[in-house]
């Protein structure tokens, strides 16, 4: 547990960086994790050629989902949006810095499934996106 | 002067713990598993794992038509345990008791066939905000069908049926008055006489999801004045796979068959083919046999102990329970009071969301449920995405809360 919740997990979770909604935006998608409840927004600006400038998460669940998207979120800018399409559960992981069983993973992976859902632009977010 | 309290039926815990071989299981290295998901799924006592041992090991053969002795013997303990459950819940006869794999799959059985034979566009089915989505979701996909109308009893903020709601409602002359006898997130147990009659009197059929019920309550259906009562084995002490659906004779006779197939005929030519007799008329194909041995022995199991024991037992459980949750800080236990609940703590805390309560709890080797229990409408009422569950059985222990009260304190340090 002391693993789990390091905290860097719990620090991000009482203390959000990138809470918020940013309207206008250029991308922003929204879906749920079915077996918790948890509901993820992300909300992506970018500049004229296509580099994330802003970024934003809201929503609600566990420690593991909101500081994952926190940190996720933060990591992004500055990326360019073929760049955040090739994100993978891998670089989550890396940013949490903690083993996850299969359904924590869910927890934790729910932001990248939305981000990259709204930068493929697609109609649904799919456990593929993050496979 | 009569004695103003009823006698005190005592339960052995120790004795019974002593029977379930999971509970002497460490979860991790030194940590003794603490088992509070029973309303999800229950533990299983040696006597219903021998039971369902000795099915495969001596007797093993396909049930009805076989001569062998396997055969025979096969089909005699398959019937038994019909007949065990039947007198269990107080049924007229053993054909009205059907085995289906879970109270799901009797719920769908009684949608798919009652339901597509006696209702029409516009009919009314009431049913309650507090179902679990086995007996809410087949209802939408026939009204979807059959162009029905759903109502529903409110629940009141203290979390009780709103029992005058309800009696407006069957102003509108319901078909079916479908609900749970007791909620599987606030415990709530429902007057379901009180509902079923006042149902009755306005013609409706009544169905009763009894999967939280009938393991912790007793409960007759003559008692009761059910049409239908639904309940899964695995919740009562038996194993996965196998539950039942309870009718009342005439119904299930007038009902058309649900699934086609081997059993359920009586005569089979080209073409067509002629319905056979309850109960097998609704039991197409190979039924869980050994699975249905395994039910009776745990209906043979809570005999024993007796369900008036058991449910005074989980009674003094929930108000220990509620005692020492309502004194942390910040909790707040979903559900009424004690004497209208079952032993069923759903609860949240301000600094952690109900995943992250029951993770720092696994660390103490005490399982409990965290998400919204198959109830989003439920918690969507309560404006919560989910709450953390701590339900009890009767192998569960007043030392088990304590250690349950020490972890949620752990949590609130971590997260405080």
């Amino acid at each position: 547990m002391d693993d789990l919740y390091r905290e860097l997990i719990i620090d991000r979770y009482k203390n959000p960086q990138f809470r918020g909604e940013l309207n206008p935006n250029d991308i922003t998608f929204e879906d749920d994790n079915p077996y918790c409840g948890d509901h993820i927004r992300v909300d992506v600006r970018l500049d004229e050629n296509g580099v994330v400038t802003e970024a934003a998460y809201s929503g609600e669940g566990c420690s593991i989902s909101q500081a994952a998207a926190d940190l996720l979120i933060e990591y992004i800018h500055g990326k360019t949006l073929d760049e955040v399409k090739a994100l993978t559960k891998e670089d989550v992981l890396d940013l949490l810095g903690i083993e996850l069983g299969p359904v924590r993973l869910k927890c934790a992976l729910l932001s990248l499934k939305v981000l990259k859902a709204g930068a493929y632009g697609l109609g649904e977010a799919t456990d593929d996106l993050v496979a | 002067m009569k004695p103003t309290h009823p006698p005190k039926i005592v339960l052995d815990v120790q004795k019974i713990r002593a029977d379930f071989p999971v509970l002497e299981r460490e979860v991790r290295p030194g940590v003794p598993l603490i088992y509070l998901d029973s309303t999800a799924t229950s533990q299983k006592p040696r006597q219903v794992l021998e039971a369902m041992d000795r099915f495969y090991r001596r007797t093993n053969a396909n049930i009805h038509r076989g001569i062998h002795t396997l055969a025979e013997e096969a089909t005699a303990g398959y019937e038994a345990a019909r007949e065990r459950i039947a007198r269990f819940i107080g049924a007229a006869a053993a054909h009205e008791v059907i085995f289906v794999r879970n109270t799901t799959e009797a719920i769908n059985l009684v949608a798919y066939s009652w339901g597509r034979a006696n209702l029409n566009a516009g009919d009314v089915i009431v049913l309650t905000e507090m179902e679990h989505h086995s007996n809410l979701v087949p209802w939408q996909m026939l009204a979807a069908e059959l162009d029905l109308r759903l109502e529903f009893i409110p629940v009141t903020p203290e979390g009780l049926l709103d029992l005058d709601a309800y009696h407006r409602l069957l102003d509108l002359h319901p078909k079916l008055v479908t609900f749970t006898h007791m909620s599987n997130v606030l415990g709530t147990i429902n007057p379901a006489q009180e509902i079923i009659a006042a149902a009755h009197a306005v013609g409706a059929v009544t169905l009763v999801d009894g999967a939280q019920s009938v393991p912790h309550l007793p409960v007759d259906v003559q008692t009761l004045g059910a049409d239908f009562l639904a309940f899964s084995g695995h919740k009562m002490l038996g194993p996965s796979g196998i539950g039942v659906l309870y009718g009342r004779g005439e119904l299930l006779e007038a009902m058309p068959p649900f699934l086609g197939g081997g059993d359920m005929i009586k005569r089979v030519e080209l073409r067509s083919f002629s319905v056979n007799a309850l109960p097998y008329k609704f039991e197409a194909g190979t039924p869980a046999i050994a699975e249905a041995v395994g039910l009776g022995a745990a209906v043979e199991y809570l005999a024993a102990i007796g369900m008036e024991a058991v449910e005074q037992y989980e009674h003094e459980m929930i108000a220990y329970v509620l005692e020492r949750l309502e004194e942390i800080p910040g909790v707040r236990v979903f559900g009424p009071e004690a004497q209208h609940k079952g032993a069923v703590a759903a609860f949240t805390l301000p600094e952690a969301h109900a995943h992250d309560i029951s993770q720092v709890l696994d660390d103490f080797g005490i399982a409990v449920r965290a998400g919204h229990h198959c109830a989003m409408p439920l918690h969507t009422k309560f404006g919560i995405p989910a709450t953390a569950r701590a339900s009890f059985y009767i192998y569960n222990t007043r030392q088990e809360v304590d250690r349950l009260v020490e972890g949620i304190y752990k949590v609130k340090e971590i997260f405080g």
